[in-house]
């Protein structure tokens, strides 16, 4: 058995902690990462130690709010990866053309700006009106943020230089007001996503799906966690269904991996195979 | 200075032998490109070390700059995948726009956390990781570069007792980075690319059968 050091026998205990008293299960994320936003919490919480966190978390549901705060921020943005949006609508939306309904699902949304990303295309090539989008988190403040759609100004020009490289068919500038040092995205884009609170960890599968998305959010889980989502997500597609991961995730090391075949394979975007 | 007059200088340095070194976590950033293939074009094959890269680049940058070190030097360089396990005779290079981490049980984890230093990968994310997994059995090394990322980092590997070597600012493309580790670390070595080459070529090779 691999001898644990004294800190990383205080992390799994902390997280075992948390899973015990809260029900929040960070076990099997992948430690290095988990750690470092404890280890920058501690001075926040006054703590010298973890230990001395676990014992704070476990008598006061506030102080856990604020590490739960710290362990779930997610960053994203929007049009993420432009090449993977080209592809997205060069090779999959052709395929969800030829449907009525188109039901899809974003898992680990976090702020939203993924989301409305997926919801602007959709509206540019006319398939919006035939979708529903599932848009889901473990993170409730993240959640109602993402409600909100409500980003920082300043962040405008990234984004508006990744939609234009994503090939945005109009000005991005269509898509937002803004006010002050804020800019709220057009309503429209909201009528057809329902947000809601789902845990990968430990929550079951969601029905039917044309397509998921679930970009840089395995890469926080360690094999067996990965292995879990991933088989999640497999039960979670329809016929067809497509499965979109982030540029440094693959299904290929998964035991679920012939269960997919590759659709654009340098940009993670994969189907599910035909039972036989 | 010829390169025999630097082997000897090297060898004269009162260092524990590395043989027990494991890897070496570098850091670079602007002028990294030709920095990093000074260094990998002279590495032996018998180098018995896993090296991990992290240079600043630009988030859409592709993989050309992997393949064109790899065409340059005898070891193996490649991107570093997330769940990778770390092996000798590796030079890794962490993906852009991504963080690389390294797990207790030596393979790479990824985020996309917040940007550190103005930096994604962040080196000094990658130094301290890599200091918890390899304690004393890590050398790091911060070359040429604009910012003052790398300096925390290589402070965490001094305190696991690894050994920290800083690119001498005199002979770095851009100094500031190089100097900044100095002025914040009491590092071991100061020394030219070509000397980092000699150094590592002649205390973590392979050790002679027999």
């Amino acid at each position: 058995m691999q001898k644990l050091k004294p800190e990383t026998i205080e992390l799994n205990m902390l997280l075992e902690a948390i899973f015990v008293r809260y029900g929040y299960d960070f076990r099997n994320y992948a430690k290095a990462s988990i750690k470092r936003r404890v280890l920058s919490h501690l001075s926040d919480a006054g703590c010298q130690t973890i230990s001395a966190l676990q014992h704070q978390i476990l008598y006061s549901p506030q102080a856990f709010a604020k590490l739960l705060f710290k362990l779930s921020v997610n960053v994203t943005e929007m049009f993420r990866d432009p090449d993977f949006y080209l592809a997205l609508k060069k090779e999959v939306f052709p395929q969800l053309l030829k449907r009525q309904r188109i039901k899809i699902w974003h898992a680990g949304c976090s702020t939203g700006e993924e989301v409305y990303s997926l919801a602007i295309f959709l509206t540019e090539e006319g398939l919006y009106d035939r979708c529903h989008l599932y848009a889901t988190d473990i993170d409730d403040h993240a959640l109602s943020k993402a409600r909100d759609a409500i980003y920082p100004v300043k962040e405008m020009k990234a984004f508006t230089t990744n939609y234009n490289n994503a090939g945005g068919r109009a000005s991005f500038s269509d898509y937002y007001r803004a006010k002050y040092d804020f800019a709220m995205l057009d309503k429209a884009l909201k009528r057809n996503i329902t947000f809601s609170n789902h845990n990968l960890a430990c929550d079951s599968v969601f029905g039917e799906m044309d397509l998921i998305f679930c970009r840089n959010v395995l890469i926080y889980f360690n094999r067996e966690l990965q292995d879990r989502v991933i088989g999640l997500f497999k039960d979670s597609l329809a016929e067809n269904g497509v499965l979109c991961l982030g540029s440094r995730e693959t299904i290929r090391v998964s035991k679920y991996t012939d269960v997919f075949e590759d659709m654009v394979p340098s940009q993670k975007i994969y189907r599910i195979k035909k039972q036989s | 200075m010829t390169i025999r007059r630097l082997e000897e200088q090297v060898c004269r340095l009162k260092e524990p032998v590395c043989q027990n070194h494991e890897a070496v976590v570098i850091g670079v950033s602007a002028g990294g490109m030709k920095a990093l293939e000074i260094l990998f074009s002279r590495l032996k094959k018998d180098c018995n070390l896993a090296f991990i890269v992290v240079q600043h680049v630009s988030p859409g940058s592709d993989e050309f700059f992997v393949r064109y070190l790899n065409e340059r030097s005898v070891l193996t360089v490649k991107q570093a995948d997330e769940k990778e396990t770390i092996k000798k005779g590796y030079v890794y290079i962490a993906p852009p726009d991504y963080h690389l981490l390294i797990e207790e049980d030596r393979t790479f984890s990824l985020s996309v956390d917040e940007k550190v230093n103005y930096a994604r990968p962040c080196i000094d994310i990658t130094f301290e990781t890599a200091a918890f997994a390899f304690d004393s059995s890590l050398i790091g090394i911060v070359l040429t570069g604009a910012n003052r990322d790398g300096s925390q980092g290589l402070k965490k590997i001094k305190e696991k007792g690894g050994i920290a070597i800083v690119q001498d600012p005199k002979t770095a493309e851009v100094p500031v980075m190089p100097r900044e580790a100095i002025h914040r670390v009491k590092v071991d070595h100061i020394l030219s690319l070509e000397e980092i080459a000699v150094f590592l070529n002649n205390y973590c090779r392979t050790p002679d059968k027999g």
